[in-house]
């Protein structure tokens, strides 16, 4: 059919120029495909009103042209199939569309109420990472503060800036900025600072392609800081998943005073999906306190690496608290007083105690759970945005009778303390990623697991398809199975 | 030029603390080589700090890396030693969240002009108000001598046997340039001027500016000597004082009078008349320019303050617009959840 001719036969008789016409041929196509899925034109009519409110003749041509479009579905006998989608079945409540990035915003908003702690953000424009500096910097009614940095790294340094006088730190970016920000994030590390940095994952190396989405940063927010540096690391599984992960990040922060790396992906900050609002009291507590001031005159000198005996986390000491004057900074500290120190035996020490500090967040983190069988032929173990793609694909496979269970990380560090058990349940292990292989390499290195990497580096998410050809060829169902990118021969290795 | 009569009377209150240079000396010992310029400056700031009658816990010392970064560790105040260059962007992060806060960014030649020149730039930009004190030793100490973006051209150092290829930056310039609202100079022997300068910077409302020459007597000793030096200084610096005319010399003798935009001295000016009137409150940077052009053997070399102006701060504008957004409805968390569009499921 010939939508362009169409659009302009039903914008006949309107003032527009001629050029102006097709270009309402969307309107058209939508409001075909709005007839073919038996859906209401209402919600379109809606958004096109507000949208084009200050455009009257554009706002006519286009309901014009939508209308039409669905008029000539219905009145043609073109289409002999039309499709009816039922509602989702799910829990009764609030609901709104959300992306990634508006979710993300909202949730790290969520943290600032829950907390009662100011919110700072920083940030230097970078796709996919800059619709949430839009969404924060709207927000000012709630006490939010946004700067447009001058570049990542100074952006990073005013999050650290803001945690060091006791408000929320926040950052956010993708990954080339991510690599700008190591060496303040580093300092967050050795200070010890509750800082939070988003980053928007796109597909790298380098500038990459910044409008398509990949996983490729985990190994950098894990490690991509010079010395022995742990951050602790979260990835929400689905748009909505981000509010709950964005608050999750400053609980951890706040109660463990450490840096958090909020992984997200070009797919996650775009997509959008459906979520139930929750209310206030649905959410979390997020627990913090400022170290105890001292107005009794004490003399005795203040340590601030005095450590939390459950926590390992150091008191969060900021200007303004009389008699807490301190002096922090790059260079290592001795756990005693505080102090410069380069005595061997204390750096070792304070090493592994940044180290047993991340790791000790696991006592506040929920067990991880598996969906499917609890035990059995294949566990398919992913995170991030490939959350979708691959929880259909197992759900499918156990449809047709095959034992195949998935589990989906959100905390990546630590990961949640049952995961090395879950992991020995399977006959086999298998890791879909959209990079080549980093979670498999940190499972195969912390668990001693012969996990199967899956990896796709094109700039796009899973099909569905293309996992569940994976799961039947590790389940010795079908012979060796290569995404349709081809072969590693490509490489010209024969 | 008085020293004193910038300082309002003291303030009294039952809530200011009085408190003298000592209490603004930290438990820790003072690490840098004998003879260093720093110590002169440290001392001026302990001993100026008092002046300000701020709790000493609201105060912060934001420094980057080099010698001169080591001094937040002997103030006691609250203090942070950072990461090179980046000093400026911390002390905006603390000054956006805490605007109440007293904020000193400590820096040097090297740390705030090259490796962190651009956080510099933006940070007086925005008009933080933040009192940034740049040691210029005009050379790299830390790192045991190479040149330093404010070395004069052709210096040999360590990593320039055969002289430097590179021009200098000129410090004022870069703050003038950048929009600084208050922009001095003083030099760390003049101890006197120095405090006097570390005060008036601290006083000023936006971001003040002071670069201090300090010598670095191992690796680029007698730096400033030529001109600094007690004996010779009111000979051959230029002491600044706004809405009075140029002049210099033991007894004040020589003046300076402006040839289209070229300065010139004008030896034993009888009178005042003709001579340049130093104007630091004029908004246009034009003359503060040109003046920080004057350098020493042509003209003396002028300390004081090049500009002092006012102008909202960059935390105030932001708290601005929160009041703002506030005075038009309370925040209502439910309602930014919701979005533009909801339905119900049941």
């Amino acid at each position: 059919m010939n939508i362009t001719k169409q659009t302009e036969e039903a914008l006949e008789g309107l003032d527009l120029p001629p050029n102006r016409r097709y270009q309402s041929r969307n309107f058209y196509a939508l409001g075909l495909v709005l007839w073919l899925f038996d859906r209401t034109l209402d919600t379109t009519i809606k958004w096109a009103t507000d949208r084009f409110k200050r455009n009257p003749e554009i706002l006519e041509a286009n309901l014009r042209a939508l209308k039409a479009g669905y008029a000539f579905g219905e009145t043609t006998e073109m289409f002999h199939v039309r499709y009816e989608v039922p509602p989702a079945k799910v829990q009764p409540g609030l609901y709104r569309h959300i992306s990634g990035n508006e979710a993300t915003a909202l949730g790290f908003l969520a943290a600032s109420v829950l907390s009662g702690l100011p919110l700072v953000y920083a940030s230097y424009p970078i796709t996919p990472a800059s619709d949430i500096l839009h969404e924060l910097s709207k927000l000012k009614a709630f006490g939010v503060k946004t700067i447009q940095a001058e570049d990542e790294i100074a952006a990073m340094c005013m999050a650290i800036g803001a945690a060091y006088a006791g408000h929320l730190g926040l950052t956010g970016t993708s990954g080339p900025g991510l690599a700008l920000k190591s060496e303040a994030l580093n300092l967050a590390v050795m200070a010890e600072l509750p800082v939070v940095v988003i980053d928007v994952q796109r597909a790298g190396p380098s500038t990459g392609m910044p409008t398509k989405t990949e996983q490729a940063d985990l190994l950098q927010a894990m490690f991509g800081r010079n010395g022995d540096s742990p951050v602790a690391v979260v990835a929400p599984a689905t748009p909505s998943d981000c509010f709950t992960m964005a608050i999750e990040a400053f609980r951890i922060a706040l109660k463990y005073m450490v840096p958090v790396v909020f992984l997200s992906e070009g797919y996650l900050a775009n997509g959008s999906e459906p979520w139930r609002i929750p209310s206030l009291d649905e959410l979390p507590r997020i627990e913090w306190h400022y170290a105890a001031e001292r107005t009794d005159g004490a003399d005795g000198k203040f340590n601030p690496y005095q450590r939390d005996p459950v926590t390992l986390a150091r008191p969060w000491a900021v200007p303004g608290q009389r008699g807490l004057q301190h002096r922090i900074g790059g260079l290592e500290k001795s756990g005693e007083t505080g102090d410069i120190s380069y005595d061997p035996g204390n750096h070792h020490r304070m090493t592994l105690a940044r180290k047993a500090k991340v790791e000790r967040i696991v006592q506040d983190i929920p067990p991880a759970s598996v969906e499917g069988p609890e035990e059995g032929d294949l566990l398919v173990v992913g995170w991030g945005g490939t959350y979708g793609a691959i929880s259909t694909a197992a759900e499918n496979a156990r449809k047709a009778g095959k034992s195949v269970a998935h589990l989906h990380l959100r905390y990546l560090n630590p990961m949640p303390a049952n995961v090395g058990e879950i992991l020995k349940r399977y006959r086999k292990v298998l890791v879909p990623e959209l990079n080549t292989g980093q979670l498999c390499l940190l499972l195969r290195a912390k668990y001693l697991v012969d996990a199967i990497p899956f990896n796709k580096i094109a700039g796009q998410p899973f099909k569905i398809a293309e996992i569940e050809a994976k799961i039947d060829e590790v389940l010795g169902l079908r012979g060796p199975y290569e995404l349709e990118f081809g072969p590693a021969s490509v490489l010209g290795g024969g | 030029m008085s020293t004193t009569s910038a300082k309002p009377a003291a303030i009294v209150g039952e809530e200011l603390p009085v408190l003298t240079r000592k209490d603004f000396v930290s438990d820790q010992e003072v690490r840098w080589c004998p003879g260093c310029g720093d110590y002169a400056i440290l001392a001026q700031m302990q001993k100026m700090l008092p002046e300000l009658r701020i709790p000493r816990e609201n105060i912060v010392f934001i420094s980057g890396i080099g010698c001169s970064s080591r001094f937040p560790y002997y103030v006691e105040t609250f203090g942070f030693h950072t990461i090179h260059g980046r000093a400026p962007a911390i002390a905006t992060g603390v000054k956006t969240a805490r605007p109440e806060l007293t904020v000193f960014v400590v820096t040097g030649d090297g740390d705030g002009l090259s490796i962190g020149g651009n956080h510099l730039l933006h940070v007086m930009r925005r008009n933080v108000d933040v009192t940034i004190v740049l040691f210029n030793n005009r050379i790299y100490g830390l790192t045991k001598g190479q040149y330093s973006p404010t070395s004069e051209f052709g210096k040999i150092t360590k990593s320039s046997p055969f002289g430097t290829t590179e021009r200098p930056l000129n410090p004022i310039k870069i703050a003038l340039a950048a929009g600084a609202t208050f922009v001095a100079r003083s030099v760390d022997r003049d101890t006197k001027h120095l405090e006097e300068m570390l005060y008036l910077a601290a006083t000023h409302k936006g971001v003040s500016f002071v670069e201090v020459f300090q010598n670095c007597n191992i690796f680029n000793d007698g730096a400033f000597a030529a001109f600094a030096e007690k004996e010779v200084r009111q000979d051959r610096m230029l002491y600044l004082e706004h809405g009075k005319p140029l002049r210099f010399g033991k007894e004040r003798q020589h003046g300076i009078r402006l040839n289209g935009f070229k300065p010139e001295i004008v030896e034993n000016a009888q009178s005042d008349e003709g001579l340049w009137v130093h104007d630091a409150k004029s908004a246009s940077i034009a003359a503060a320019m040109a003046l920080a052009e004057m350098d020493y053997p042509e003209y003396p070399v002028p300390v004081g303050v090049f500009r002092d102006v006012d102008a909202p701060t960059y935390e105030e504008l932001v708290a601005k617009q929160i009041e703002d957004a506030r005075a038009r409805g309370e925040p209502d968390f439910a309602a930014v959840l919701q979005g533009p569009e909801t339905w119900q499921v049941e």
